[in-house]
């Protein structure tokens, strides 16, 4: 056994409003660079549709993630090692920009220096790539918000997989639902195995999936190679760029920018404990619908006296074990099994987790046949086909799916009698196999969901790394050139410095 | 002026390369990459590239394996230097094709393409309009290089080249006498080398041939302190 550490997080999707505050966030802080306008480290697409970039989940067509071999043994799904060289020159499962869309701004300076015309004066849109006139934008980060276009092209969404899809698009079976996706900093990172230069790693602390920007070549493995599409080339540094989980924030103890400003407090950011060296035979288990049980093997118990002793001796530092016991994300993964990896049939063993949203019953007729006093609708009949979740989030398997649902309905019903009729329903609590205590737990976090019980993150232990003296007078950030500012280098290798933006387009 | 060219020129060329490769190695290690711009535009870029990037790295290492081993393997092994010029020119010639017009897809691609040519530096179109222009000498030379099979000119070039790494100050005078196209391609080849750190060619220098044998697929960083 060898027990790591890493930052997880959850997301709630029965609460997501679709808002776009974690993506906005996100890129004032991170990509409102040239290069990575087009990259949202976070984007919340809605389902169903194609998503960013466009049919990002078909790794038939792009193929990402991992593949296991008939010798029982996993490689990435773009080829052994000979074969991702031999792409080198040209990679085949590399996305064109358009793909994800062509970035833009509007000629603003039009509306105050135009002459006098007959007409008003328009803000027309010009490419960020090439800074020609585009006539008409084809595409957009988010291009099919709240079922925009048609529901032939939707459809294609590959989550539909053994659904009976035609009902649906009809308008009064339609469904729809949110999903925020980011870096799920996987414990099988596809990224990191398919980097010729060993510029990605994973952090050994925190689970953090990191690209060194000066080891980084560009070689553009790492976008074909992960399949949630979460690899960004920078156009304009050559370098590619992935979400850091804002690493800064969380050595700090604080929660990633998306997590902090979502509006809806969907989110929640918590210590899990694992297994490093059960990690490759999880991610090679033969059936994809094994990999959700897989994973949740992989966790350890924070609460085991004997996962705590062998973290200790494994260098994982006593508060980081404290806060794993408090973990929202230990909770809901692995206590009320109520979040699920996505994709897991990618191989890759994500950590960002989701819970999945309920909708309202699919019949109007039937909704006044449902009981009141704790007879649970059938989940089946929930608008959202649980086929379409567990296609999302367990391979295919809908069990899982029917009891997490299950789960959050009982929560409802069981705080329904609680606090409306004062009565303590033992029986909903029983039918779903959670003790009322768990309920008003599960009630405590997701329901209410305070600052504290949502982000549970430790401090990065500096100490254990490095040593203050060696630092003493030392500068911060920097780039290789010492204390420099990085300003007064010149040009001489055609360098552009990573320079913090500082309001205004350089 | 031929010693100055084929005798003081390479140690310049060189000293820039090694110097020049290394401080930016060192001091911009964010510069250091292939600069790709596949993602800008895929058209053109899958046969040019390949095109080019095979055909150059065999003409490449054509010329370093062709013109660096000593005189004497050849002679241990009986191979007639006239059998080598015509391998060298025979190769030379395929690939060297194959590599032209990989590079003039790709010049096309970097010129016409308004996305591609919008984010091109005046180093990335220069170097590529060099390396044709490098390449055409080489192909225009293989004409050359053929007709005179029977004089042993290739004996002249290794004892130029071998003469240059082992510091001989008579080196230059050994091709004092070939073609001019020859010279030409020499000092092109010379100049690219000075241009090399300044440019992405760099990027050849991080060939990721250690990814092979690199083991297992994942990595993971510790900033622990061993103790």
């Amino acid at each position: 056994m060898k027990v790591r550490a890493q930052i997880g997080m959850v997301l709630n999707l029965d609460k997501c409003i679709g808002c776009h505050t974690c993506s906005v966030t996100c890129k004032n802080v991170w990509t409102s660079r040239d290069g990575v306008e087009y990259a949202w480290f976070n984007n919340v697409e809605t389902k169903p549709g194609l998503g960013y970039p466009t049919d990002w989940e078909n790794q038939k067509r792009w193929n990402g993630g991992w593949v296991r071999n008939r010798n029982g043994k996993i490689q990435p799904k773009q080829g052994a090692k000979w074969r991702i060289l031999a792409n080198i020159f040209a990679n085949p499962n590399l996305p064109e920009i358009d793909d994800y869309y062509e970035p833009f701004d509007f000629d603003y300076d039009h509306l105050k220096s135009a002459p006098e015309m007959p007409t008003f004066p328009t803000a027309r849109p010009r490419s960020k790539i090439s800074g020609e006139r585009m006539e008409k934008i084809e595409h957009g980060p988010n291009w099919e918000e709240i079922l925009g276009g048609e529901f032939e092209t939707r459809s294609k969404d590959y989550n539909f997989d053994g659904v009976q899809k035609d009902i649906y698009g009809e308008y009064e079976n339609t469904f729809m639902m949110y999903l925020p996706r980011l870096c799920e900093h996987c414990l099988n990172p596809a990224c990191v195995a398919s980097c010729p230069s060993g510029a990605i790693y994973k952090r050994d602390e925190d689970g953090i999936v990191l690209i060194d920007q000066e080891a980084c070549r560009g070689w553009r493995m790492c976008v074909s190679g992960c399949p949630y599409k979460k690899i960004y080339y920078n156009w304009e540094s050559g370098k590619s760029e992935k979400c850091t989980f804002c690493y800064p924030r969380i050595e700090s103890g604080m929660p990633t920018v998306c997590s902090e400003t979502c509006v809806g407090r969907i989110r929640y950011l918590g210590v899990m404990l694992y297994d490093a060296d059960k990690i490759e035979k999880a991610a090679a288990v033969p059936g994809e619908k094994e990999l959700y049980d897989a994973q949740l093997d992989v966790f350890l118990d924070p609460n085991d006296p004997e996962v705590q002793a062998a973290a200790r001796r494994d260098g994982v530092p006593q508060d980081w074990i404290d806060s794993a016991k408090n973990s929202p994300v230990w909770k809901m993964a692995m206590e009320w099994k109520i979040a699920f990896p996505l994709h897991p049939e990618y191989r890759t063993l994500p950590m960002v987790w989701y819970v999945p949203p309920l909708s309202p019953i699919q019949n109007a007729a039937a909704a006044g046949k449902i009981g009141v006093d704790g007879d649970l609708p059938d989940v089946k009949s929930l608008r959202i086909p649980v086929r379409y979740l567990a296609n999302m989030l367990t391979a295919g398997d809908e069990a899982p799916i029917v009891a997490a649902l299950q789960r959050m309905l009982a929560m409802r019903g069981y705080m329904r009698a609680k606090t409306i009729d004062g009565v303590v329903d033992l029986g909903i609590a029983k039918r779903v196999g959670l003790e009322p205590a768990q309920i008003d737990e599960m009630y405590k976090i997701m329901a209410l969901a305070d600052y504290e019980d949502r982000f549970v993150v430790p401090t990065t232990h500096r100490e254990l790394t490095e040593d203050a003296y060696d630092l003493r007078s030392g500068c911060g950030f920097t780039d290789t050139n010492q204390c420099s500012t990085g300003t007064s280098g010149g040009k001489l290798f055609g360098s552009r410095k990573f320079v913090v933006p500082t309001g205004g387009a350089r | 002026m031929n010693q100055f060219f084929f005798g003081t020129y390479p140690y310049i060329a060189l000293t820039v390369l090694l110097i020049g490769s290394i401080a930016r190695y060192e001091r911009d290690p964010y510069t250091w990459k292939s600069s790709s711009s596949q993602l800008l535009r895929r058209k053109q870029l899958m046969w040019g590239s390949i095109l080019f990037h095979v055909g150059v790295l065999v003409v490449f290492f054509g010329h370093l394996f062709g013109l660096l081993i000593p005189i004497q393997v050849y002679e241990f092994f009986g191979i007639e230097a006239q059998a080598k010029q015509l391998l060298a020119a025979t190769a030379g010639g395929i690939f060297g094709t194959m590599a032209i017009i990989g590079a003039l897809i790709l010049a096309h691609r970097r010129l016409m393409d308004p996305r591609v040519r919008a984010n091109s530096s005046f180093a990335d179109t220069g170097i590529l309009l060099l390396l044709i222009a490098q390449l055409a000498l080489g192909l225009i030379s293989v004409p050359y290089s053929l007709s005179e099979l029977s004089s042993g000119g290739v004996i002249k070039f290794m004892a130029w080249a071998n003469g240059i790494f082992t510091f001989d100050p008579n080196a230059a005078s050994h091709i004092q006498d070939v073609a001019l196209i020859f010279k030409l391609h020499i000092v092109l080849g010379l100049t690219i080398f000075i241009l090399f750190p300044f440019t992405r060619l760099v990027h050849m220098i991080s060939a990721p041939v250690r990814y092979i044998w690199r083991p297992g697929y994942q990595i993971v960083r510790t900033r622990r302190k061993k103790a």
